[in-house]
């Protein structure tokens, strides 16, 4: 537990310096470029389409990182050998993955808080003032964190044991399917036999990334039902704790050739 | 106690498409080193230098046999704060400077907060790179890095420090630094295991030397036996060309430069050379017995197949550690 903070703060630094948080400045300039525009073009609408826009460039953007960093959290270490002299030294595996993982969540964390300011700063542009429903905005936000945490801890597992390139097909492949969650489960429902368990086993073991995206919901200004985001919240730690056990577990055995 | 010790250590890869062929990076390695000595680890490329440090450090689990260090197996965490690593052509996180690497180091080798400040200050003196700490590491040389591997190495005040190729891709006055550095450790009393295939280096440093080829242990060496073992033969050095002939019918080896003649003969024929060369009215300059290299005795070992012969024919010992305990890391 004693090495975690140290790896942590590393992985942040290392994301930091390698310039991953210039994206935000190109997301800000984006996102209020898009709300003068938004503002002249749409009549009525501009709010809904604004928060819908920059949810989802919150979320890609976010995931996107998670993924092209999340691939090369061990691989890249070991493939440099930059990990040779940390793994020599009283550090155990498992700390080293949890540290890699908390690293890149605390970068992902400090990304969205920066998009986020810089959404609601477009959005009180174009409204020229807040309303009580924005709050919901935050829900979104926070399940958009939650699918950050889990793909990065998928991104990580699948480093454990394969190539980057590997790794990022793997990650990606997921991240679409987890999206179609809903679907999956509603062809499951119409298929019988074994089409029927295998499309029934998928749903579940696949990330349900369709629950945790409730941006059009807030778009329009609903609530968010306090369960699900109890729900949502602690599923998230839950699968991100399974893919990290996973990540641990193989990486404690591999020869590091 | 012993500083190093393996038991019948051991390491197999799978192979091939399938992974059904096994390829042997070591086979049954049994060592000791002391506590306090430097320890030469010799062999050509591939002779499984790396494998047997990379086992040593855990990186790479054993797939028989075990090992200790100060008298504890791999997996002992107390056992990983008493060493320290410098892996062969060392790469860091270059985007931190020298300071906050071996901060970094520092922290993960649990040296305590207060001492952290100071323990990099002074390591990063003592390796000669006090001016550029605030540097990233994107901007040092090779040399340089190389400096900022041992430093990380030691940092932490480790027992025992292990170095993959420590002199490789230096300069000689870097080589010659990193020799002084490794004295110097060794003058506080540390042990140092080093890997290395420069032989110069090996025979000025090291107290004892051992020879791996293919994966196998060849034998093991105290560095100063091997200096103080005669050849049998003898160096003459001369001025004068007309007594070549007559000693070439002796049996010498001659290399002539200009006017200085050089030959190389059995010691028992040399007081009939000395004679010749006499008659030849040719101007002696010197007359020294050719010791054996550390060269001659790798070259000698590599040609070795049972490592159970070596101490018969050599007169140096294989050195064969007591059979090892229970399994374990």
């Amino acid at each position: 537990m004693r090495c975690i903070p140290y790896i942590a703060f590393n992985t942040f630094r290392e994301a930091v310096r390698d310039r991953v948080l210039y994206n935000l400045i190109i997301f800000a300039v984006l996102l209020a470029a898009s709300g003068l525009l938004f503002g002249e073009i749409s009549i009525g609408v501009e709010r809904i389409v604004l928060i819908n826009l920059g949810m989802t460039a919150i979320s890609l953007f976010g995931t996107v990182i998670a993924i092209f960093i999340g691939i090369g959290l061990v691989s890249k270490e070991i493939e440099k050998r930059t990990l040779y002299t940390v793994l020599s030294r009283p550090v155990r595996r498992w700390e080293f993955i949890v540290g890699k993982f908390c690293g890149l969540v605390g970068t992902l964390l400090v990304n969205a808080f920066f998009m986020t300011l810089g959404f609601f700063a477009a959005l009180f542009y174009l409204a020229r003032g807040f309303q009580r429903t924005d709050a919901w905005v935050l829900v979104a936000i926070w399940f958009i964190v939650l699918q950050f945490i889990i793909v990065t801890a998928l991104a990580l597992l699948f480093s454990s044991f394969s190539t980057p390139l590997e790794s990022a097909i793997f990650s990606f492949v997921l991240f679409v399917v987890g999206s179609f969650g809903d679907d999956l489960r509603q062809f499951a429902a119409t298929v019988h036999g074994a089409a029927h368990v295998a499309a029934t086993l998928a749903a579940y073991v696949m990330p349900d990334f369709a629950a945790l995206n409730v941006i059009l919901q807030v778009a329009h200004g609903q609530p968010v039902n306090p369960t699900l985001a109890l729900y949502n919240t602690a599923y998230a730690l839950l699968y991100a704790s399974a893919a990290i056990a996973g990540a641990v577990l193989i990486f404690e055995r591999r020869n590091l050739k | 106690m012993f500083a190093i010790e393996t038991f019948a250590l051991e390491k197999w890869y799978r192979a091939g498409f399938w992974r059904r062929s096994l390829r042997c990076a070591l086979r049954p390695l049994t060592l000791t080193v002391e506590e306090g000595e430097i320890f030469g680890y010799l062999g050509p490329n591939g002779a499984g230098k790396t494998t047997t440090l990379k086992l040593l450090m855990g990186l790479v689990f054993p797939s028989a046999g075990s090992a200790r260090i100060f008298g504890r197996f791999l997996d002992d965490p107390v056992t990983k704060s008493q060493i320290g690593f410098l892996p062969e052509q060392p790469y860091f996180y270059d985007y931190l400077t020298a300071t906050e690497l071996l901060n970094y180091y520092a922290q993960l080798s649990a040296v305590p907060p207060r001492e952290r400040s100071r323990r990099v200050e002074a390591v990063l003196a003592r390796v000669g790179l006090a001016k550029v700490g605030h540097l990233q590491l994107r901007k040092f040389s090779k040399g340089m890095l190389q400096r900022v591997g041992i430093a990380q190495a030691i940092v932490h005040e480790p027992r025992a420090v292990f170095l993959d190729e420590p002199m490789s891709g230096l300069d000689p006055i870097g080589r010659r630094e990193v020799r002084d550095l490794i004295q110097s450790l060794k003058d506080q009393g540390k042990t140092i295991f080093f890997s290395t295939h420069i032989l110069s280096d090996a025979e000025a440093l090291c107290d004892r030397v051992a020879v791996l080829h293919e994966g196998e242990l060849r034998g093991v060496g105290v560095v100063a036996e091997l200096a103080a073992r005669m050849s049998g033969k003898m160096e003459v050095l001369w001025e004068g060309a007309a007594a070549v002939p007559a000693l070439r019918a002796l049996g010498a080896e001659i290399h002539a430069t200009g006017e200085t003649v050089r030959g190389v003969l059995p010691e028992v024929v040399l007081d009939a050379a000395l004679e010749t060369l006499r008659r030849a009215a040719a101007r002696l300059i010197s007359v020294t017995p050719v010791r054996i290299t550390l060269e001659d005795y790798f070259v000698e070992r590599l040609g070795q197949q049972p490592p159970a012969d070596l101490s018969a024919s050599s007169g140096l010992h294989c050195d064969l550690a007591p059979p090892p305990p229970a399994a374990g890391r």
